[in-house]
Order: C-alpha cells, then sequence, then structure tokens
C-alpha cells in the first residue's frame, strides 16, 4: 500500500494535503486498488460549500459505486479536469495526477482530527 | 453450438429477403403522405428460416436456472414451477382486460384478493398493495407511505433514513429517490447492525430504518428486539427490505418482529420469472398504522351481509377495488403485474403452510451444508449459522480475483455467484444455493471450486482469461463501461 506521507486520511479512505492556502484532496493508493479501473466519477460544481463529512462525488469502477466524503469543511475551488478522459490516472497516480479536488478550508481544527499516514495504515490493516 | 458466434440480424441481411408475404391488394392504393415517408431506415432484411435459426440460436445459449445451476447471491434464482405457467395461461385470466367492469373481472379480483390474505398472514402485515413492479418499487412506495405518515401528524422535522451497510445496495436509492437523507449504520463484529451507533442516529429527524433481514451477509439480525425498539422508541418506522424472505417463510414472521412494512419479491421467493426475463412484482405489507397509506386501489371483498332480500348478483359480485383513506397514490398503472400475481398464487396455494415452511428450511439447510464444505477453502468472516446464503471470501491464492473463479466457472456449466457484494467483505462471493437445488447438484459445485482453486495456483493466466467454452470469451468491462458503444455502426 503506497501512502503519501505529507497527506491526511480519513477511514473512507480519502486523502487530503495543503496546496499553497488551499487543500487537494483524492483517494488513497488503497481505495484505488480495491475499486479496481475506475470507469465513472462525478464531482462538485465548484463554489459549492460543504461541511466535513458531506459526499463531495462519486467514484465508480467495475466492481462498485462508492460516494466521497469531504476531509474537512470548505468551498470548491477546482476540480481535476485533466481526469474526466482518462480516469486511469487515478488507478496510476492517486496522490499527485489523480487528484480529485482542491478546497479552501473554512475549518482548520478539523484537520487536527484527520489520521497521519501511519495510523490510516493501521486502520486499514485492521479492516482486513 | 455454445461455441460458435451468432452474427447480428444486421450481419445476416441481405437486400430484397423478407420473412413474410402480403396478400394481394383487394383496395385501392392510397399513398402515404410525403411528410410521412422516410428513407433509408436500414432495417435488416432476412428470410424466415434464417430468422427463425438466429432466434432459436440465442435461445440455445441462454443460460438460465432451467439450463444450469445459478447460486446467485441475493436474487434466489430457485426453481419456477410450470405449473405456475399452466395457471398464467388459463383464459379467463390471460384474454382479461384491466378495464373490464369490476363485475366482469371477479375471478382476477377474488385472486388478487386471497393473494393478499396470503401475503397477510405469511408476514404477519395488517394490509396489502399489489401494485408495485419490483422490489425497489415496493421499497419506494413504502418510503413514500412512511413519509407520509409523519407528515400526515404534522411531523415535518423527520428527514433521514437509517440504512445499515449490509442492507441492499437498492435502499439508498429508494430513500434518495423519495427525497429523504440515508445515513449509513456500520455492522459489529458479528455481522449485526452496532447498536452504539444506531443508538447514537436515533432521535426525532428519523423516518425509519430499513433493514435487510436476514441480511447480505446471509445472517438473521441477533438484536432485532432492540434495533426495532430503539427506532420505536423515537418515533421512527422499521421498514423491511423482504428480499430475503426465502429463509423465514413459516418460522418467523416480519410483522410479529415490529416491522411496519416490507416489500416481497414475488420473482425471488414465490417463483415467479426472474433475470432477463421478468417482470418483476414487489407487494408492499404494511402494519395497523400504514394500512390507510398503501397505494391503491386495493381489492377488497364486501362484508358477508347474507339475507333473504340480498340480491343474487351480489352475491356472485363480492369483490371490488377501493382506494385506502390516505393512500399515496397509484404507483403503477392498472393492478400490477397481475399475470405475476397468478403465478405467486399458483406457487403458495400449492405448497400451503407447511410446503412453504419446507421451502425455507430446506433452503437454510441447503446453504449451511455448502458453507461447511465451502468454507474450509474459502473464508467465512462472518462465520455464524447462516440462513439461506453465505459470504466467503475468492481471494485465496495471490494474484486471482473473485472474479476470476466467478468466470471460470461458465466452463463448468455453473452460473457465477454474486461477486464484490455485499462491500464490507473483501473480494466477496455471494452464493444463495436455494432449496430447490439437489445434494449431488451441491457437491458437484464444490468439486468443480477446489478443482478451479488448483487451476488458480497452477495456472492463473488461464483463469484470468476465463470462460473459454462461451462464444466471447473475458469481455472488457473497464473498457466497455469508460467508452461504450451504443449504437451499430455497420
Amino acid at each position: 500500500m503506497k501512502l503519501d506521507l505529507n497527506a491526511k486520511y480519513q477511514t473512507s479512505h480519502e486523502w487530503v494535503r495543503p496546496d499553497g492556502d488551499q487543500m487537494v484532496c483524492g483517494i488513497s493508493d488503497y481505495a484505488q486498488n480495491s475499486l479496481s479501473d475506475v470507469v465513472f466519477i462525478e464531482l462538485p460544481d465548484v463554489g459549492k460549500l460543504l461541511k466535513q463529512g458531506d459526499v463531495f462525488g462519486t467514484i465508480e469502477s467495475v466492481k462498485a459505486a462508492s460516494d466521497l466524503y469531504m476531509p474537512l469543511s470548505g468551498e470548491i475551488v477546482e476540480v481535476n479536469e485533466a481526469i474526466s478522459d482518462a480516469l486511469q490516472i487515478i488507478n496510476n497516480d492517486p496522490y499527485n495526477k489523480g487528484w480529485l479536488i482542491k478546497f479552501k478550508p473554512t475549518n482548520m481544527v478539523e484537520w487536527d482530527k484527520l489520521l497521519s499516514g501511519k495510523d490510516y495504515k493501521k486502520a486499514v490493516e485492521a479492516e482486513g | 453450438m455454445l461455441l460458435i458466434p451468432e452474427p447480428l440480424l444486421f450481419e445476416l441481411s441481405s437486400p430484397g429477403r423478407t420473412a413474410f408475404s402480403l396478400p394481394t391488394l383487394d383496395v385501392p392504393a392510397s399513398p402515404l403522405p410525403q411528410e410521412l415517408v422516410r428513407e433509408a431506415v436500414n432495417l435488416p432484411e432476412i428470410s424466415e428460416l434464417d430468422l427463425v435459426r438466429h432466434y432459436v440460436h440465442l435461445s440455445q445459449k441462454n443460460f438460465s436456472i432451467d439450463t444450469h445451476f445459478y447460486p446467485l447471491g441475493s436474487c434466489t434464482m430457485k426453481y419456477n414451477p410450470k405449473v405456475n405457467e399452466t395457471a398464467a395461461v388459463m383464459e379467463g385470466f390471460n384474454r382479461s382486460h384491466p378495464l373490464q367492469p369490476e363485475d366482469m373481472a371477479q375471478g382476477n379480483l377474488a385472486l388478487m384478493y386471497h393473494l393478499q390474505e396470503f401475503l397477510k398472514e405469511i408476514a404477519g402485515f395488517a394490509g396489502i398493495s399489489l401494485q408495485p413492479a419490483a422490489g425497489a418499487h415496493g421499497e419506494f412506495a413504502g418510503v413514500l407511505m412512511m413519509r407520509a405518515y409523519h407528515l400526515a401528524r404534522g411531523d415535518t422535522r423527520r428527514t433521514k433514513i437509517l440504512i445499515p451497510n449490509s442492507a441492499h445496495g437498492t435502499n439508498p436509492a429508494s430513500v434518495t429517490m423519495s427525497g429523504l437523507e440515508a445515513v449509513e449504520i456500520p455492522s459489529d463484529e458479528r455481522g449485526n447492525v452496532d447498536l452504539a451507533t444506531l443508538q447514537s442516529q436515533c432521535d426525532d429527524t428519523v423516518v425509519g430504518l430499513m433493514l435487510t433481514n436476514p441480511n447480505t451477509l446471509g445472517l438473521f439480525e441477533e438484536h432485532i428486539e432492540a434495533v426495532v425498539k430503539a427506532v420505536h422508541d423515537c418515533g421512527g418506522l422499521m421498514y423491511g427490505d423482504g428480499a430475503n424472505l426465502n429463509a423465514l417463510l413459516g418460522i418467523a414472521r416480519p410483522g410479529d418482529l415490529g416491522f411496519d412494512v416490507m416489500h416481497f419479491n414475488l420473482h425471488k421467493t414465490f417463483t415467479t420469472p426472474h433475470g432477463g426475463g421478468g417482470p418483476g412484482s414487489g407487494p408492499v405489507g404494511v402494519s395497523e398504522r400504514l394500512r390507510p397509506f398503501l397505494p391503491g386501489p386495493i381489492v377488497a371483498k364486501k362484508a358477508n351481509q347474507e339475507s333473504e332480500n340480498t340480491p343474487y348478483s351480489l352475491l356472485l359480485t363480492p369483490y371490488f377495488l377501493t382506494m385506502p383513506e390516505q393512500s399515496i397514490g397509484r404507483v403503477k398503472a392498472f393492478h400490477g403485474n397481475f399475470g405475476m400475481l397468478v403465478r405467486a398464487y399458483t406457487y403458495i396455494a400449492m405448497l400451503g403452510e407447511e410446503g412453504l415452511r419446507q421451502v425455507s428450511l430446506n433452503a437454510v439447510l441447503n446453504a449451511n451444508y455448502l458453507k461447511a464444505r465451502l468454507g474450509k477453502t474459502f473464508p467465512v468472516p462472518y462465520d455464524r449459522l447462516c440462513m439461506h446464503e453465505f459470504v466467503a471470501r475468492g481471494d485465496i491464492v495471490p494474484g486471482v480475483h473473485t472474479m476470476d473463479i466467478a468466470k471460470r466457472l461458465i466452463d463448468y456449466g455453473i452460473h457465477p455467484p454474486t461477486v464484490y457484494f455485499p462491500l464490507i467483505v473483501h473480494e466477496a462471493m455471494m452464493i444463495e444455493p436455494t432449496e430447490t437445488e439437489s445434494k449431488q447438484t451441491l457437491d458437484n459445485f464444490v468439486e468443480v471450486l477446489q478443482r478451479i482453486v488448483h487451476q488458480a495456483q497452477d495456472e492463473p493466466d488461464f483463469l484470468r482469461t476465463a470462460p473459454h467454452s462461451t462464444p466471447v470469451n473475458r469481455l472488457d468491462e473497464v473498457a466497455a463501461a469508460r467508452k461504450p458503444i451504443l449504437c451499430y455502426k455497420g
């Protein structure tokens, strides 16, 4: 399982890390591997205000469809247009080119509650 | 025969061929108005014999319960008795029209009335509507009734429906369709609803809980009373997903357990055609407090007030259609999929009380037998006595996935089990043998799976490209989903 140690995680398998004064978010390597080849993604409109834990989109593979959850509250400022025609990027490079959304966080207190890469790995391994 | 690919009708087409000939025109020809005439509609031109062969070839390639073992978990692919078809084609049924006046359709209404009564008795409910056309349609009707019940009491704060993560996948969709919010409840380590999380979510914004019992792990909810109590105590209602009713017939009644509403899948539990055929049928049953909200019309019977003055005509026509007082309205044109109601009625009437109970006992026995034999090879994460189905993991050989094993089963004339569902088990393989399979069939299934495990170890690539005995081999599902070609381009 590959991890980006600069990012924080939540047990629903999204990662998030600072990107200038914004946050960038995607799905973990473990998540892309469990889903297998991504075939569809639905991302939010720019400008949308979402709370931590809100559904910001849906991701679908031939195996399953899953909701995507906001790791922090914030306003969507950008979605990754480059992946819409090349969904395999999410599978090949989930932490970099395969990012999904960028947002302006509105409550950084929430950041402290997210899992470190190490703790996320433990949580995933405990899940089996 | 199975291996030969069948060309499309367009590929069989040759200009000028037809499968029909019209009689000589005996009236003056009347040309169509110019604006209605199309050019080049590009329909295939085929002779009658080629056309017959085409469809017979396709029918021979069909993989169905009448041709193969079909342990597709959650779908209850049991044998559909042929006597159902004999009843469904009786002239009185198949030549009637839904707009016929009630006094000329008493036989049909009587059948619907008695089916309503059967389902009430089987599941312990106060009222039934036969309208919904499928399971998820029944769910939708049920959720609308739950919402209407709260609104009718002026309780407008309730917007949440709680759904355990072991529920059927259609449940959250039905909630969203009804304009409500689905909230997921995790499972505990024994595959039950996590009670602590449930209790923390139970407040005055809860419309109700949708429980699949037995759940998609094939497990009976061990804390059913506590779950029902938590939901009822906060003013919520209990929805039962009856898709897994095949485990409970004559043993437990959802109404007695405290469920307020449940849909039946006649195409699962009650042997109406299913899977590429159908159509489905998903009646809903309700407790007394939801009875006024049932979708309608439903069939009622005039009270027996027979006296010397009762006109003879009234005695002959006791059945009539009626709209429940606070009905959520129609959810389907006419009276549901009536042909399916005839088949389900036939099945229930043929088996009777004791027969239906035996169905569930055998369904549970068959599933537990398979679990005991297969569990040694394929780990079962929530390993306790199962009901009509169980969920095992298929990823036992590194680099070989459940999907590879599932596809290889086709080469042995066995329909794959449901795979990758429920999501709470990795590489899930959900196996439901149903009660209609013999011990020999089940033993053969076990032996085939064991042979496939050896192949997975010895020649994994052969599994990754399976099936090998079909007209087309492994399909590229990823490309088909990412870049679908939806039109034939000759």
